[in-house]
């Protein structure tokens, strides 16, 4: 079996098993914890960003503080969801609880970080720490066509969809001026919330308030947020002709390129796909190939992977995780040094 | 109170700490800082029962008091969050800056 050396922990990923290939030298996993060596050895990469999502590589960290900042962004970063509904008239066929809990799923575009959490449930609500919106809606025919001009529900009724375009925000005290309503409101105006027909009304009240994805998934701010190990994959002896184009299969499309130099043909690694390699081992069902490749993944470099739901932006989402964790720890610390 | 400790005979050396309202975010990544240090024997954690919103931290030590190993691992994931944000701010910047 082939193994790597170079400076880098890995595994190798041979034909039924994974196998470890530590270096020589140090590496993160074998020394005492020391803010400076951390601090020497951390690199950060952002790879693509934009308002949802987010690619970045942290690289030279312990995979259990990849994998805190993974959970403290699903599960600990705050944000502002329907809770709570009051439901004055439902005469449609959609339950009330079925009802206040689809309006809980909808994504609202409110910031978090402008509101604070309720303290005690039975209070009542405040303009600091609660959103008021409104969703009244009645069903009924349409007087402007006739049923001959067409039958399709949406043009014989009026109001037969609901959609969350039609949820209104109703400031409380001083929102209104701190607040717009394309600022507070639903992300998505095409969510279908319920079907209706002539006679059927709905009147309620919903009150979005601040929580994480602890209490309830739909308080998290993050679509997944995940991490995966860099791929490296090593073209030990060369592959040329017909067997190139045969290993160029055998990976993620683009991870492989054939490379043309006179009358050669000959396999390369395509270095800026080979990140999105899946690890795929179909290598293996080739005898001729399977000796001319090395795969392996890099156990200090993660690719962090941040889809948000529209809240907040994604960068956004990783340095709320560090501030959560940062505020838990130095509680934890002031109460024991008291 | 969000952190208790359990009485024991070791004069401090060998302690398990109460959290409560913490799971495994914290409880993973203070054991792992914790049982890279010289003089801790062991360091481990759990959550006893998934309806209990609590999470146990052990640490023996070979020599020194087990709420200074503590107290250092908390200061040391405070460090980590410091550095985490300043490297990940200034990959932010730079991402911006070779965009446009």
């Amino acid at each position: 079996m082939e193994t790597v050396n170079d400076e880098k922990p890995r595994v190798i990923l041979t034909e039924h098993k994974v196998v470890e290939n530590f270096p020589q030298g140090p590496t993160v996993y074998d020394d005492h914890f020391d803010a400076k060596y951390f601090k020497k050895k951390l690199q950060i990469v952002v790879i693509r960003r934009n308002n949802t999502d987010m690619e970045f590589d942290l690289i030279g960290i312990q995979h259990f503080l990849a994998n805190t900042f993974r959970r403290l962004m699903l599960s600990e970063v705050p944000t502002m969801a329907i809770d709570k509904v009051h439901v004055l008239n439902n005469t449609s066929i959609i339950q009330d609880e079925v009802l206040a809990h689809r309006l809980g799923l909808i994504p609202l575009k409110a910031d978090p970080r402008l509101f604070q959490s309720v303290a005690d449930v039975n209070e009542a609500p405040t303009e600091k720490n609660t959103l008021e919106f409104e969703l009244k809606v009645k069903c009924s025919h349409n007087r402007e066509i006739s049923k001959k001009e067409s039958s399709r529900a949406e043009d014989i009724y009026k109001n037969s969809n609901v959609y969350s375009k039609q949820i209104k925000w109703v400031p409380i005290g001083s929102q209104r001026s701190r607040f717009n309503e394309s600022d507070v409101g639903p992300i998505h105006q095409d969510i279908l919330i319920a079907k209706m027909r002539p006679g059927h009304e709905l009147d309620l009240k919903l009150f979005a308030t601040k929580s994480n994805g602890k209490d309830h998934a739909k308080f998290s701010p993050v679509a997944t947020a995940f991490y995966r190990l860099l791929p490296d994959i090593k073209i030990v002896k060369p592959v040329e002709g017909e067997a190139a184009f045969r290993l160029q299969k055998c990976f993620s499309q683009g991870v492989i390129s054939v490379r043309k130099e006179n009358d050669r043909q000959y396999a390369v690694v395509n270095e800026s796909h080979a990140r999105y390699d899946t690890g795929c081992r179909n290598v293996f069902r080739y005898d001729d190939l399977k000796d001319s490749v090395v795969m392996s993944k890099i156990q200090d470099h993660f690719i962090f992977t941040i889809e948000s739901v529209g809240a907040l932006p994604p960068d956004a989402i990783f340095r709320e995780a560090l501030s959560v964790l940062k505020a838990k720890c130095s509680a934890l610390l002031t109460e024991l040094n008291v | 109170m969000s952190v208790s400790q359990i009485a024991d005979f070791s004069h401090g050396t060998s302690k398990t700490f109460v959290f409560q309202n913490e799971g495994h975010t914290l409880g993973n990544a203070l054991k792992g800082i914790i049982s890279s240090y010289p003089n801790v024997q062991f360091c481990g954690y759990t959550v006893p029962h998934p309806a209990e919103n609590q999470m146990h931290l052990r640490i023996q030590m070979f020599k020194g008091q087990a709420i200074d190993a503590l107290k250092k691992g908390l200061a040391d994931l405070i460090q980590v969050c410091d550095i985490t944000l300043d490297k990940f701010d200034e990959a932010v910047v730079s991402f911006n800056t070779a965009d446009k």
